[in-house]
């Protein structure tokens, strides 16, 4: 077990394409660390070049304190699962699992007591003697997370060990993982594109877009406090909603209508980094919405009407969506998270089109005017020019998210 | 779909077609082996007289058992030589990424296609000069020319097929690359080194250009170079039945080396080994 430094860790390919630039990350040890962000933003380079199966071009790489950059895989002591398991076919489950120690030399009597322990624990016990080829897809990321195990590493790294299960079984070895995860405390870093599993499973959170790290958090700071646009689009789901919005002194005037910014706003944007600007961008999430009417006190939000578009009933909660009559936030920031997130998943790309989750016990109706609020203490502002948020931190990070379990949890795969 | 009775019923129609049509010529010469000489020519397919006169004759001449030894032993040697060398050159090409890489296996292909009696007059000469004229080596020689070629395009084919990341999970597993190459790579790529040195095999095997050209003695001369020379019983007799005999022989270690291999090239080796 370990510590693993990234310092201003570069990496650019023999076609001179940069793919990870200056990334720095400190991960303590025992820590579960998740690299997450759009397709093709560097998080597998940036582990492989942990692992040593890429070559670091720049910076330095350290596990625990002991510079890496120049040793072999073999001598770093890692443990990686892959995303498509790599299991040896030729080999069976057993073989699989004590390949690593077979290696170091390990008497077959600790093969064997080792390799049947990390069976019991990964419920693989009656499968030990089969072929790779013979596994269902979930017995075979076990059996890969059964030859990392058995060897006590340093540190486990996983490129999206879930991305290849169907969604069920996703959720349960998600589980499985962070209970092992748990259970020998080793310090990991895990690689996922799915915001779900990044903000459920994580100590900590790194976003990386296009090679660059955006922000590193717990997942409950990532989802309250948000540096930037990239992040804020990226973290949570239904993702943020994001209008054009006007700072005049302490009122912020929205498409919606105009809102007293409260206190607790009012001081970050003060303390925060671009003050005394006019245009912004707002940030909405979708569960900081309200159907007006169970909201006994409106007074700290916005409440306004509009004409629902579409809603989608979850059983435990709404999903509305609504237009709102004004041109589309222009951001060059924006407009690359789009790019990246995938344009579906981002309204603002066909007109300002607004997410809303509402409880079950609302009476909206699809097609007709509706009454809603937005609580204002949750909004997020961006300066439009560069997508850095506006807001200074508040000194009490506990207390801003007021559901986040609703965000962190609430969608699961599907 | 299950195919239908009548569907069953063509293409076993068509299977024994191609059977009855590949396996007639081979029943023919065995027949053919089996004939006295003055009947040999008589065009009956079964033998009036069945004898084994011409077994016996091939074995107790020298020429024949020699050529046997010879084929047998540069045949073996080149085709090891040109699969061990073909599988470490085939590894780089699947694995590393370096300038050229497509030109060389280019120049490997179009080696191979080059018209192989254009080299043999000035390889006469130039053996001649250098004393490898008739011997083993001047036959493996020239053998390598193609055979290594051919490898290594059919082996990097495969070896491509193998993940990539077995091989890095095992240098993460804490093997050394040459460790993983003969516990991960060598192992699942056996259909491919069989394959290869079946090709291989028989290209040496069935050479007749270079081993006429090269050879003179029952030194270095190979079976199809040694049947071109048999001699007849007179003068005035063909020795089609001795042929035929010889014929027969060299047919059964190559059929001997596809039956023993035919087993180990099964599809499929890698499956399980990864997802997606
Ligand atoms: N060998 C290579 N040569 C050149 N560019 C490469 C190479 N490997 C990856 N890249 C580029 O580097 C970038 C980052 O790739 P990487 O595999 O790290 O992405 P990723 O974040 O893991 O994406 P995904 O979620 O799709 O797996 C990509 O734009 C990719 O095209
Ligand atoms: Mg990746």
């Amino acid at each position: 077990m370990a510590d693993i430094a990234l310092e201003h860790i570069t990496k650019k390919y023999g076609d001179g394409f940069e793919a990870v630039k200056d990334l720095n990350l400190d991960i303590s040890d025992g820590e579960f660390m998740i690299l997450v962000g759009p397709s093709g933003c560097g998080k597998s380079t940036a582990l492989r070049m942990v692992a040593g199966l890429e070559d670091i071009t720049g910076g330095e790489l350290k596990i625990g304190g002991e510079v890496m950059n120049d040793r072999a895989p073999k001598d770093r002591d890692i443990a990686m699962v892959f995303q498509n398991y790599a299991l040896y076919p030729h080999m069976t489950v057993r073989e699989n699992m004590g390949f690593a120690l077979k290696l170091a030399g390990a008497p077959k009597q600790e093969i064997n007591d080792k390799v049947t322990e990390a069976a019991r624990i990964l419920d693989l016990q009656q499968h030990l003697d089969r072929k790779p080829a013979n596994l269902s897809g979930g017995q075979r990321q076990r059996v890969a997370m059964g030859r990392a195990i058995v060897r006590n590493p340093k540190a486990f790294l996983m490129d999206e060990p879930l991305s290849n299960l169907d969604a069920k079984l996703r959720v349960q070895m998600r589980t499985e993982i962070a209970r092992i995860q748990q259970r020998f405390e080793t310090t990991t870093i895990y690689v996922t594109h799915d915001q779900t599993e990044a903000l459920t499973l994580g100590d900590r959170i790194a976003v990386m877009r296009a090679g660059v790290l955006q922000q590193v958090g717990a997942p409950g700071e990532l989802y309250a406090h948000p540096d930037n646009l990239f992040v804020a689009g990226f973290i949570g789901s239904p993702s943020m909603n994001f209008l054009p919005g006007e700072i005049d002194g302490d009122t912020l005037k929205l498409p919606l209508g105009d809102v007293q910014m409260p206190g607790s706003v009012r001081q970050r944007l003060s303390s925060g980094p671009g003050g005394g600007r006019n245009g912004v961008i707002v940030g909405m999430r979708p569960e900081d919405f309200e159907d007006a009417q169970l909201v006994p006190d409106r007074g700290r939000g916005i409440t306004f009407t509009t004409n629902i578009d579409v809603l989608e009933s979850m059983g435990s909660e709404f999903y509305v969506y609504f237009n709102v009559g004004t041109e589309k936030v222009a951001s060059r920031e924006l407009e690359e998270l789009a790019n990246d997130a995938g344009a579906a998943e981002l309204p603002t790309q066909e007109g300002s089109q607004v997410t809303a989750r509402l409880e079950a016990a609302s009476r909206v109706r699809q097609g007709q005017d509706a009454e809603l609020w937005f609580n204002a203490e949750h909004i997020h502002l961006f300066d439009p020019e560069n997508g850095k948020t506006l807001l200074g931190g508040d000194g009490h990070v506990d207390e801003a998210p007021s559901s986040p379990p609703q965000g962190l949890a609430g969608s699961d795969d599907t | 779909m299950k195919p239908t009775a009548q569907q069953k019923f063509g293409w076993s129609g068509a299977f024994a077609v191609i059977i009855v049509v590949s396996l007639v010529p081979v029943f023919w010469l065995i027949m053919l082996s089996l004939k006295t000489p003055a009947s040999a020519t008589d065009g009956a397919f079964i033998p009036h007289h069945w004898t084994l006169s011409n077994y016996h004759d091939i074995f107790s001449a020298g020429l024949f058992t020699s050529a046997l030894r010879n084929s047998i032993g540069i045949a073996l040697i080149s085709t090891a030589l040109a699969v061990v060398i073909a599988s470490s050159a085939a590894y780089a090409i699947a694995r590393l990424d370096f300038p050229g890489k497509r030109a060389i296996l280019a120049v490997a292909l179009g080696v191979t296609m080059f018209p192989q009696i254009s080299l043999v007059g000035p390889l006469y000469n130039l053996w001649r000069q250098i004393g490898l004229f008739d011997t083993w080596p001047g036959l493996i020689i020239p053998y390598l020319t193609f055979a290594l070629p051919l490898s290594i395009y059919t082996l990097s084919a495969f070896f491509r097929e193998i993940p990539w990341e077995l091989e890095q999970a095992a240098e993460v597993d804490g093997a050394t690359p040459f460790q993983a190459f003969m516990k991960i790579i060598a192992p699942l790529a056996t259909p491919g080194l069989v394959t290869t040195f079946i090709i291989v095999f028989l290209l040496c095997w069935n050479d007749f250009i270079f081993a006429i050209s090269l050879t003179s003695s029952n030194a270095a001369q190979t079976v199809p170079a040694a049947l071109a020379q048999f001699p007849g019983a007179s003068q005035f007799t063909q020795p089609i039945g001795d042929i035929a005999a010889a014929a027969v022989v060299v047919t059964i270690p190559v059929m001997i080396i596809v039956i023993l291999f035919q087993r180990r090239i099964v599809s499929g080796l890698t499956a399980g080994a990864v997802k997606g």
